[in-house]
């Protein structure tokens, strides 16, 4: 059995304690999107500023969930708040990345990842690293990735609006 | 007669199961109960001595598969108050008994314009089959209402069974322990010319059951929640009923000849079991009804409120104002089973605290969405208690809260 502390890291209660850019925006301009999880009842409702050139100029979360979902949320908007759309997509790729390991190893030995998507060590995860204890509690790997793929949502919702290259 | 808990413990081989230094505390048979020695052992039996279709060879374990298949029918029908064997339906599970009842009773003898009344309270499965039935007829649905102690709100009854052809409801809410007053409801949707349909998957496995008194026409439960295994459940319906109606599935053992031009149905109950049926599932919830009727279903029950009051009032005495507990305030009316909200800590992540002590509680909106809005709350953390539970759980339950508590403050 994986230990609490492996799940609980100080810097996720933290982010549960005292999320960051909590709070709403005014939409429009500011995109909004909302992510369920229909097993545990959790949503994430994003608030997104994307300029022209896809860059995340501001981001608030809204919603109510477990510590897990609202502590990447908070980790989620600090990283990449800031960010152009490429590297923000290439952190969300990470990101998954690192929670589709032992999903995949489910299926078969515990370590043994073979043909898991290794997450790109080009990509310098910094305080999400602590969420990486969740993949070994599955049934919380969707609390944990529900706002990414809520910010991913937002980026597909609002990707045609932007002048392409 | 009491329960003696501690020899009852000794019967179900998962509870001397280590976890990580724990014993395991389970607290959540309201979602599937564990099995006793008893349940396992009748099913390993059959399947090694006597395993063979049923209703089809003339050999020996044959014969003997269907006599202990039917024996299991009969003592289906002794436990729940059944006049006879033959309404006595067994099912994949309850939410299999319900959607039968939804999908033949409902197309054939429900009329146009005829209105199906559920209440508030009810589990997703005995919702969304009636929904189901809403898209595709256009039958009303309507709600009963519940007040703030999670009671049914009656005054309205008489002008909402105006017009209804099939009342649909839970016996006990899996969510806010309540018992329903299914014999006046029964009573009063009669002499409004509508059907009873009785969801019991919550009280059949808790207390005495007696079809007649309670005055449903329906009663859907299942196997797994009461010491049996899983993959079976039981419709009762009244004879008169069940005949009228149209067969659910269709396939082997449902029928009485084929034709190629056509088919005549079987007798009941095997006009709605098409297919090999759960075999070892049925005998091994007859060795389940065996198993309760042997602990006396007063006892279980007498246990259970017990329990469930010791429990609340030592939860509340410990927690205050922090545990907030859904439902009837006194353990008469209700069942064993605690829905809690505790300080502003996620049920998920009390129950992962928990977990780590070897404590099993729910966590989540247990299968009735519409009931968690009602209640204002994404989500609950639910305990539930069943014949081998005792005070020492309700103690490691207690601990584990204030466990989190010091986790999350």
């Amino acid at each position: 059995m994986a230990g609490l502390e492996d799940l609980y890291r100080e810097i996720i209660l933290d982010h549960y304690r005292s999320p960051r850019n909590r709070g709403t925006l005014p939409s429009p301009p500011a995109h909004r999107v909302e992510g369920f999880n229909p097993l545990c009842g959790d949503e994430v409702v994003l608030y997104v500023d994307i300029d022209d050139t896809g860059r995340v100029t501001d981001i608030k979360v809204d919603g109510q969930g477990c510590s897990i979902s609202q502590s990447s949320a908070s980790m989620m908007t600090a990283a990449v708040k800031g960010r152009t759309e490429a590297e923000t997509r290439e952190l969300i790729r990470a990101f998954k990345a690192m929670m589709s390991i032992h999903e995949r190893g489910l299926g078969g030995t515990e370590s043994g990842d073979g043909g898991a998507v290794e997450p790109d060590p080009t990509v310098d995860m910094g305080e999400l690293e602590a969420l990486r204890g969740v993949v070994k509690f599955p049934v919380r790997i969707k609390c944990a990735t529900l706002s990414w793929n809520t910010l991913v949502q937002a980026f597909d919702e609002t990707g045609p609006e932007r002048p392409r290259d | 007669m009491t329960l003696d808990v501690g020899r009852v413990k000794k019967d179900f081989p998962i509870l001397d199961r280590d976890m990580g230094g724990h014993r395991l505390v389970f607290l959540d048979s309201a979602a599937s109960s564990q099995k006793p020695r008893a349940v396992l052992d009748a099913m390993d039996h059959y399947y090694a001595t006597t395993h063979a279709n049923v209703h089809r060879g003339v050999y020996t374990i044959a014969e003997e598969a269907t006599q202990a298949y039917e024996a299991a029918r009969s003592k289906v029908a002794r436990f729940i108050g059944a006049p006879s064997a033959r309404g006595v339906v067994f099912t994949k599970n309850a939410t299999e008994a319900i959607n039968l009842v939804a999908h033949s009773y409902g197309r054939r003898c429900l009329q146009a314009g005829q209105a199906v009344l559920l209440t508030e309270m009810e589990h997703h499965a005995n919702l969304v089959p009636w929904m189901m039935l809403r898209e595709e007829r256009g039958v009303e649905l309507r709600f009963l209402p519940i007040d703030d102690d999670g009671r049914l709100d009656l005054r309205d009854l008489d002008r909402q069974l105006d017009g209804v052809g099939l009342v649909g409801l839970t016996a006990m809410s899996n969510v806010l322990g309540t018992l329903n007053p299914v014999a006046e409801i029964a009573a009063a949707a009669h002499a409004a010319g509508a059907v009873v349909l009785l969801d019991a998957a919550q009280s059949v496995p808790h207390a005495t059951t007696d079809v007649t008194a309670l005055g449903c026409d329906f009663l859907a439960f299942s196997s797994h929640k009461m010491c049996g295994p899983t993959g079976i459940g039981v419709l009762w319906g009244r004879e008169e009923l069940l005949d009228a109606m149209p067969a659910f599935l269709g396939g082997g053992e449902m029928i009485r000849d084929v034709r190629l031009d056509g088919w005549t149905p079987n007798e009941l109950p095997w006009k709605f079991e098409a297919g090999t049926p759960p075999i070892a599932e049925a005998i091994g919830l007859g060795a389940a009804v065996d198993y309760l009727n042997e602990l006396g279903m007063d006892a279980v029950r007498a246990h259970e409120v017990a329990l469930t009051s010791h429990a609340m009032t030592l939860l509340a005495d410990r927690h205050g104002a922090d545990l907030r507990i859904f439902g009837p305030p006194d353990a008469h009316d209700r069942g064993g089973v605690l829905s809690f909200t505790y300080r502003d800590i996620h049920p998920h992540d009390l129950s992962q605290v928990l977990d780590s002590a070897g404590v099993c509680i729910r966590a989540g909106h247990h299968c009735a969405r519409p009931l968690m809005r009602r209640l204002g709350v994404p989500a609950t953390s639910r305990a539930s208690f069943y014949v081998y539970n005792d005070e020492a759980d309700v103690e490691a339950l207690s601990d584990g809260l204030l466990a989190a508590a010091a986790m999350f403050a």
